[in-house]
């Protein structure tokens, strides 16, 4: 199973954010949205990769980017993972069906039942932009996804 | 991946500008796995001696590391006393025990100005300096900490102090 391309339209989502909340992928249309895939709370290389975009969310914010963070963990999982690292970005549960979400995007691991290490950045538009999948144990820094949203046409807005 | 920004006028340097080998740190003064990489370092640089230039730049992960922002600045302000490595070097042999208080007696025990020491971090003075070094890492790659790069290019093998010395000793 390959990872979604640039140019591709990102397929729609709706996953809970908290155990009360949902977020919506069409919600964020209108401003660019990085997805970063990761296989799990608490390991801890997955806890490096997003502490550097949680640190990073001023830089993020002048490209007007929503950050989403998606794991198969719950939602309670997520929101004593965030509150435990100190983590203020949205962590979505694509947790029933399990991986339905990471599978839609080509980035379902079906043998370890965890999403693999994978980044996308999507238009304002709702199209694919950039994506890249790390080795699963790497930790892939933001400077991808810094140049891909340096290098989105200047919307109008 | 290179590093982006060439070691300059603004990084702190030990060791003689002529040296072959030049080893860059990206660190943070309250991760755990950069204290035992500040040991590994300090006997590295006895192993090498003159063939081996060190800079150190900040990496605070301030998100995780409450204390790592104020150290990383407090450093520079002792380093704006001509005390940057002195005051690097206490950090790291009191990392448990770090805190605003603890940062406060180490720059007393360094005999700083005092005043001038608590007017830089009271006006974040240098905030920038440390987000110029921590932007230039995240430009070169650095995903956590630390990241080592020799003679410019990311090191990514093991830096226990035999691998990393022989690492350094083929750049040569």
């Amino acid at each position: 199973m390959d990872a979604l391309k640039a140019g591709t339209s990102a397929p729609e989502f709706s996953l809970p954010s908290t155990p009360d909340q949902r977020v919506a992928l069409s919600e964020l249309r209108g401003r660019p949205v990085v997805l970063i895939f990761y296989p799990a709370d608490w390991s801890p290389v997955c806890g490096d990769e997003l502490a550097l975009f949680n640190e990073l969310r001023d830089e993020f914010a002048k490209f007007d980017a929503s950050l989403l963070g998606i794991s198969v963990d719950g939602a309670w999982c997520h929101t004593a993972f965030a509150k435990d690292r100190g983590y203020h970005m949205t962590l979505l549960a694509d947790f029933e069906p399990k991986g339905e979400v990471a599978r839609q995007y080509g980035v379902y691991r079906s043998k370890e039942g965890v999403c693999e290490r994978a980044l996308f950045v999507i238009k304002p538009d709702g199209v694919i932009h950039w994506s890249h999948v790390s080795p699963i144990g790497v930790n892939p820094g933001v400077d991808g996804v810094l140049h891909a949203l340096e290098s989105l046409p200047r919307s109008a807005s | 991946m290179s590093l982006t920004i060439p070691v300059g006028a603004d990084d702190h340097i030990q060791g003689p500008e002529t040296a072959p080998i030049t080893l860059v740190e990206y660190g943070d003064y309250q991760c755990p796995y950069c204290a035992n990489a500040y040991v590994i370092v300090k006997r590295v640089q006895h192993q090498l001696g003159p063939l081996l230039r060190f800079v150190f730049r900040n990496f605070p992960l301030s998100q995780v590391h409450p204390q790592a922002e104020l150290a990383a600045e407090a450093a520079e302000a002792a380093g704006a006393q001509s005390m940057f490595w002195e005051m690097h070097d206490a950090l790291y042999e009191n990392q448990p025990a770090l805190s605003p208080a603890l940062i406060g007696a180490l720059a007393q025990g360094l005999q700083l100005d005092m005043e001038r020491f608590e007017k830089d971090l009271a006006s974040r003075r240098f905030r920038e300096h440390v987000k110029r070094d921590f932007m230039g890492g995240v430009r070169s790659g650095v995903a956590g900490t630390p990241t080592f790069f020799i003679n410019g290019e990311r090191y990514e093998g093991s830096w226990d102090e035999p691998s990393l010395v022989n690492a350094l000793k083929a750049t040569a």
